[in-house]
């Protein structure tokens, strides 16, 4: 394409074409907006309602090069839209509101945003826009040609100020590069080819290393963390300070995110998902890892105990997560589980070597079960399980169902493909019986990583602690890929993270070949999406399989601690997961 | 003269509708002019004329009857909650807000500049001022209202010709 990055194959002139879409709940300025935007050439969608924006964005992932949205906005706060859309989708976003205090516009560049215009906007301001999401693209190039191992990686960043940090977190499973790629050629790694070498390489934040981020982090202890302690703690050789800071930085932030929301929110159901009940919103399942607390887990927030962040986060990531995650074309067959590998991938692998690992972990879960069933037809892994998140109450309610078809007490291969597939949502449930347990296993990998998506704090692998509290689902930032998917996948058993699913999906494939099975799955649908914790957790943390660190009993709170049988994990190959 | 009587009044048709026309739209350009002079409308409203092309011929028009039939829901708002007891100005400084931005899509400077007031004595506590300063953005809002209504209705007569164009 004539501009590398973006060009739509509908124009050619760059940057016309470029898709944006807009987000603002007054109709006036949406109108407005819009025909600005179409007067330069751009290709233009109209949402008044963030949570539609969301759903619309986790249909089609790549549908899209650039978000406009406002600050304020009835059904959800614009920068919690702004946050998620950088960490689930990665796309730029650009600010707008009426109000210019250097406070506001602070909070938007802090959460991610790579512009801040103030209303009334001129059709110059809009003219421009392109730039933004031709930086990025330069910069993921650049990220990208530091992973040569792992095609198609979509590297996230939270901003785009962040990128030349080398924040990275590796995420997009292959396959929906190759859509992208497919379908804008937005993704088209060969376009990367100006990759500039005076940058230094991004880094993947996978869930490994965002585990053994957190890891120091608690062993200093948060208030007295900096990152050269933290480096010098983690030991990871190429790893740099500026690296670790930028890391250190979101993680903060959605630490703080995550602390905001638990006092806000009382209740469980706080999740501020506005459209998923709190308690079937089974939305993520981003379990919060109670255990995190307890096994020293980094007092991030992680854990949102009252699921609220997962909501937040789940809710729209879930949204677009279970999208992904249904594009899974096993996904029917899938949810019975009860053929056992309802994966057709994960029946290459040996489905049952995640078994056994994941045994201890099933007991906590009773959801898991549930989880297993319908995740995995929802989620393909290959996709950034985004978008269903919404949809998730009624994926929550075919989990359920799928639940109690799964037989769950036969076959451990059943429960194990469940497992993976599940892992999202690893819920404390109670009811959750053995079986459904072990298939949880795999699930807390996903939950994790949802947790994690959710909050770049939680990397921690969101603690599952939403045992008792169905509507909590950790959502793990989704920065720390690694911890999420050891820890948190708190799965409700209604709000499953469908992201989740698609981590189980991933992660069952991954582990469940046993690591060289992994291999595969991960050139095709590697949802590496560690940052945005759903998938991406997952994906990133099947590859990356040192399950003994997920499986990390700190991540079970509630969740037995057999849960996370680490050396069971040895199988999986390490080396899937290149950082 | 004479001769051609037809002709001539042919041409002296054309020629006073011409001039009709020309007139038309000098009477246009005087009375946005007008209200550019006397603070009615800012800059945003000739970036909406702008806009206006041949996919959207009465765009500006379009814009202004949304922003009038949308921003009336939030009046009646602020009307309701200026009548709870005691006044919850965080709620009233909200809808403001909202009010506002929605009155600068269309450039709307006399009655921005109530909204900013009353939000000033939002954050002041002060009922009184929030009460009276309400009042005056609805004047302001209403008279707005009647004078881009002429407009558009001059503008329409004066035909398709007229674009966007700045005031001195």
């Amino acid at each position: 394409m004539d501009n590398g990055c973006f060009s739509s194959p509908r124009h050619d002139a760059f940057p016309a074409g470029l898709r944006v879409l807009v987000v603002d709940d007054d109709p006036t300025w949406l109108r407005i907006l819009e025909k600005m935007l179409k007067k330069c050439l751009y290709e233009v969608t109209t949402c008044c309602l963030a949570t539609e924006a969301l759903k619309k964005l986790r249909e089609r992932k790549d549908a899209y090069d650039i978000v406009i949205s406002d600050v304020n906005m009835p059904d959800m706060d614009g920068f919690n839209l702004l946050e998620q859309v950088g960490l689930e989708m990665d796309l730029p976003v650009i600010m707008m509101s009426v109000d210019g205090e250097t406070s506001r516009v602070m909070k938007g560049v802090q959460h991610g945003a790579c512009d801040y215009l103030l209303k009334p906007i001129r059709m110059k301001e809009l003219r421009n826009i392109w730039q933004h999401v031709f930086r990025k693209r330069m910069h993921e190039a650049r990220d990208f040609e530091s992973l040569e191992a792992f095609e198609g990686i979509h590297l996230m960043r939270t901003g785009p100020d962040q990128a030349d940090e080398g924040n990275l977190f590796a995420v997009e499973e292959m396959t929906s590069m190759k859509k992208r790629k497919d379908a804008d050629n937005k993704h088209d790694d060969k376009e990367f080819g100006d990759h500039s070498p005076t940058k230094k390489a991004r880094v993947v934040w996978s869930v490994d290393l965002h585990q053994k981020f957190v890891k120091a982090v608690n062993q200093i202890g948060f208030d007295k963390v900096g990152p050269k302690k933290i480096l010098d703690l983690m030991n990871v050789p190429w790893l740099t300070r500026e690296n670790v800071a930028s890391h250190l930085q979101k993680y903060r932030l959605y630490l703080s995110r995550l602390q905001k929301e638990n006092d806000q929110k009382s209740s469980p159901s706080g999740i501020k998902h506005s459209d998923s009940p709190s308690k079937d919103s089974g939305c993520f399942s981003f379990l919060n890892i109670a255990n995190k607390q307890q096994n020293d887990v980094a007092n991030d927030t992680f854990s949102y105990s009252d699921g609220t962040l997962l909501l937040q986060m789940d809710a729209t990531s879930h949204e677009g997560d279970l999208k992904d995650i249904v594009s899974e074309p096993t996904t029917e067959k899938r949810r019975a589980s009860t053929s056992g590998i309802p994966e057709p991938k994960m029946q290459k692998g040996s489905q049952m070597s995640l078994n056994q690992p994941f045994t201890p972990v099933v007991s906590s879960e009773a959801n898991h079960a549930v989880f297993d069933c319908t995740i995995p037809t929802q989620y393909s892994w290959s996709e950034f399980p985004k978008g269903a998140l919404k949809e998730e109450q009624k994926t929550l309610v075919q989990i359920e169902d799928s639940f109690s078809q799964l037989p769950l007490h036969d076959t451990q291969n059943h429960i194990q493909v469940n497992q993976s597939q599940s892992m999202a949502s690893i819920n404390s449930n109670p009811h959750i019986t053995e079986e459904v347990a072990a298939s949880l296993e795999t699930k807390p990998l996903y939950a994790g990583y949802k947790s994690d998506y959710v909050s770049p704090v939680s990397s921690k692998g969101s603690a599952v602690e939403a045992f008792p509290n169905q509507s909590k689902n950790l959502v793990v930032s989704d920065q720390p890929s690694e911890p999420i998917f050891t820890s948190n996948l708190g799965l409700k058993t209604q709000g499953f993270n469908l992201d989740y699913i698609s981590d189980l999906d991933f992660y069952q494939r991954y582990l469940l070949l046993s690591g060289e099975a992994a291999s595969e799955p991960l050139e095709e649908d590697l949802n590496f999406f560690l940052l945005h914790g759903e998938c991406h957790n997952m994906n990133f943390g099947l590859q990356n399989i040192d399950m003994s660190e997920y499986y990390d009993p700190r991540l079970t709170g509630e969740v037995p601690s057999h849960f996370y049988d680490s050396a069971d994990y040895s199988s999986v190959d390490q080396s899937l997961f290149i950082v | 003269m004479h001769s051609n009587s037809f002709h001539c009044s042919l041409s002296l048709s054309l020629y006073s509708s011409t001039m009709d026309r020309a007139h038309s739209r000098r009477h246009v350009a005087s009375m946005k002019q007008s209200l550019f002079d006397q603070g009615y409308l800012d800059e945003q409203f000739i970036q909406l004329e702008e806009l206006q092309d041949e996919a959207n011929p009465n765009f500006v028009e379009e814009i202004v009857t949304l922003y009038y039939r949308d921003s009336s829901r939030l009046i009646s708002n602020l009307e309701n909650t200026l009548e709870r007891k005691p006044l919850d100005f965080n709620k009233l400084d909200t809808i403001m807000h909202q009010f506002k931005g929605s009155s600068s899509s269309i450039g709307a400077k006399k009655v921005k500049a109530e909204c900013t007031l009353f939000r000033e004595y939002c954050s002041a506590g002060n009922a009184e001022g929030c009460r009276r300063s309400f009042q005056q953005m609805k004047k302001e809002y209403a008279a707005l209202r009647k004078k881009l209504e002429t407009y558009f209705h001059l503008a329409r007569q004066a035909g398709p010709l007229e674009t966007a164009f700045r005031p001195k």
